[in-house]
């Protein structure tokens, strides 16, 4: 069943992704609310979007650090727009692994971005979304969440729980209607992955266009653009045994 | 650190690449503690765009619409924002750029750090005579806002700064109303330049927008081009499309000799049978024909191309041109590219704006090595006989002195550069002079 998205929360909404989907998303007329750490580059977003697309849209300044006021947040955006189709969680942060290993604070502060400020927008998300009978739960993970590796591991654990986390919420949020849908980008061409050189990067625009039609059609995981279902594939098919000694 | 071209591919160069997305970000600092330049889209013929051994920031993420007033048609936008998606989103709100240069893929900070011209210029002038305000962010992070009243000696700075004051944030300018998209347009062949000069007489007076171009090769000869915004709403307010062919990677550039260049004049001179034909033309075929072809300086081949846009005084202007064709034919140099146009008086603020009073040769040469370099000796050396100056957005091979004469006002803006910012064009264009 196919559905049309016409009020929609987004949630590190200046990532670029989130960037791409605002903008498809305004461009189709829905109604917006954004959140994200930086006020100034929300208002920035925000005046473009209603600009260009004139649509309605409303801003939040969030602390991923602080979850107890993250309950708040979501109460804001869902009076402001009324319920919703759709919630897009985005942010993230990608941390150096070599970092994460000298620091645990590093190494922390990427479980807390990652994974568990994700989680606590969640919790009261899906409760609200699930007493509503209605709604789509749209949250970015990783293709690194799918194994652990040496080069990003601290990363890559904390969006394999996330991974995880969101099997059992879909499971638990099927009966009631409400959808989960699990992304998992490869290279994207944003801010985060500036570093990254790979002839597999692909455009903001072109995620942002898989994950709505994703969205729409209910999907539960997908992988953009699609061919990292098959790199994915194989890198979790070779052994541990053998695997421990790949430089990966 | 990469290679970074620009559109003339010449000189190669190779920079650290950094980013800025957003114009409340604060000024990323140049890798390993040397300069840097904005960077745009990269359509720089000149090498006002490169920074070889030192950083570019590129500004195209930095593309927002910040505010519009739809009555009187003041727009303000952040300066990575291109031509091209300001014109989609202007144009069915009934508004069009004050003045265009001949392609839509240039950023609003590059246009106003070039300050850049086109057919309109002897009504218009500049583009930066239309810029109400605009916010510079220097190194240091201090970060002010511009315009004719405020931090005005600033303003007239930055205005054809060639993006060494610091980067352009964001730039507030004045939009023309139209009615539709379409140009009334009424083309004349002219059979040499003195037939030129008689067309042009009449035209500025009648046609907010004129060009010509001109087949060097034959020394002269050339189609005039001018038209007026259409005065009802025939053809509606649809932007323009996709850029509808993409030329082809690997074009070999010998293919590009004087043969096949005079093939092509010739067949572009013939296109158009009648000495005068009229007609109503969408503005992205007036103004942007180029554009129609993706990457169409691939026609060059990799060793890229040279240009050199120079104005005449009037009075010396034809016996100029006349003797710059001579030698670019003497060294077996074509051009199928060539654009004459006579320029207003309109003045701009920019301290080191380019254009002024007189007639412009815009002319492009397929690089040929050693070859071009002695044509473009040449050409530097009848310009200054002949009391003309060249714009240094477009240059790459202008020696200081030329600089020095086109922009007699290079020492005070020297003042203003910031000192965390340089270019190859700044080096080379001060070598010897600072």
């Amino acid at each position: 069943m196919k559905m049309r998205i016409q009020k929609a929360l987004i949630i590190g909404a200046t990532s670029g992704i989130a960037q791409a989907l605002a903008g498809q998303l305004a461009a189709s007329g829905a109604t917006l609310f954004l959140a994200g750490r930086s006020k100034e580059k929300l208002d920035l977003m925000a005046r473009d979007l209603r600009l260009r697309h004139g649509v309605q849209v409303e801003v939040q300044a969030v602390t991923f650090e602080e979850p107890a006021n993250h309950a708040a947040i979501v109460q804001r955006a869902w009076e402001w727009l009324g319920e919703m189709d759709a919630a897009f969680i985005c942010h993230g942060v990608l941390i150096d692994q070599k970092k994460c290993e000298r620091d645990f604070e590093q190494a922390l502060h990427s479980f807390q971005i990652n994974l568990l400020s994700v989680v606590s927008f969640l919790g009261d998300l899906a409760n609200r979304m699930e007493t509503a009978g209605r709604g789509s739960l749209v949250v970015i993970s990783s293709v690194a969440g799918d194994r652990g590796r040496q080069s990003n591991y601290a990363y890559g654990a904390a969006k394999a729980g996330l991974t995880a986390f969101l099997q059992g919420l879909r499971n638990r949020l099927f009966p009631s209607g409400v959808r989960v849908l699990t992304v998992k980008p490869g290279y994207v061409d944003t801010p985060m992955a500036a570093h990254i050189h790979s002839l597999l990067k692909v455009s903001a625009d072109r995620a942002a266009r898989d994950i709505l039609a994703a969205t729409e059609k209910g999907r539960d995981v997908l992988y953009t653009p699609w061919f990292w279902r098959l790199i994915m594939l194989v890198i979790r098919l070779i052994p541990e045994s053998i695997f421990k000694r790949l430089k990966l | 650190m990469n290679a970074v071209e620009n559109f003339s591919r010449n000189p190669k160069t190779k920079s650290w690449i950094k980013h800025i997305y957003w114009s409340c970000e604060s000024l990323p600092s140049p890798a390993e503690g040397g300069t840097l330049i904005p960077f745009g889209l990269g359509s720089s013929f000149g090498d006002v765009c490169l920074n070889d051994g030192g950083t570019v920031l590129i500004t195209r993420s930095m593309n927002r619409v910040l505010n519009f007033d739809e009555e009187s048609g003041i727009i303000r936008c952040e300066a990575g924002a291109s031509l091209d998606e300001i014109l989609r989103f202007v144009v069915p709100r009934g508004w069009f750029l004050p003045t265009t240069p001949g392609t839509r893929f240039v950023t609003l900070g590059g246009a106003v750090a070039n300050d850049v011209h086109g057919k309109n210029h002897h009504r218009a002038g500049t583009f930066g005579c239309h810029v109400t305000r605009l916010e510079l962010l220097r190194s240091g992070n201090r970060r002010f806002v511009c315009s004719p009243v405020e931090n005005s000696d600033w303003f007239a700075a930055t205005i054809g700064g060639m993006g060494l004051t610091g980067l352009i944030t964001w730039v507030e300018f004045r939009l023309r109303r139209i009615r539709s998209t379409m140009i009334e347009t009424e083309s004349i062949k002219f059979r040499n330049l003195d037939e030129f000069f008689d067309v042009c007489e009449g035209s500025d007076a009648k046609f907010e927008h004129t060009v010509a171009w001109v087949d060097c090769v034959t020394r002269g000869r050339g189609i005039y081009m001018q038209g007026n915004y259409a005065d009802s709403d025939t053809g509606g307010l649809k932007p323009h499309g996709e850029q509808p062919f993409n030329f082809p990677r690997g074009f070999p550039s010998f293919a590009l000799n004087r043969f096949s260049i005079r093939v092509f004049n010739q067949l572009y001179y013939s296109r158009q049978l009648r000495q005068k034909t009229s007609g109503l033309q969408h503005y992205a075929g007036f103004f942007y024909p180029q554009d129609a072809v993706k990457n169409w300086r691939r026609v060059y081949g990799t060793p890229g191309f040279y240009e050199a846009q120079i104005v005449l005084p009037l009075d010396s202007a034809r016996d100029a041109l006349r003797e710059i064709f001579k030698q670019a034919a003497k060294l077996g140099q074509g051009a199928f590219l060539a654009v004459l146009k006579k320029l207003g008086s309109v003045r701009s603020p920019g301290l080191m704006s380019f254009p002024r009073p007189g007639v412009t040769l815009g002319i492009d040469f397929p690089n040929k090595g050693p070859r071009t370099r002695q044509l473009f000796d040449k050409i530097f050396r009848i310009g200054l006989d002949a009391g003309a100056i060249f714009n240094p957005g477009k240059d790459v091979l202008m020696p200081p002195e030329c600089f020095a004469k086109t922009c007699p006002n290079w020492k005070a803006f020297s003042a203003f550069v910031d000192p965390a910012f340089s270019s190859n064009s700044w080096r080379r264009l001060t070598k010897g002079l600072l």
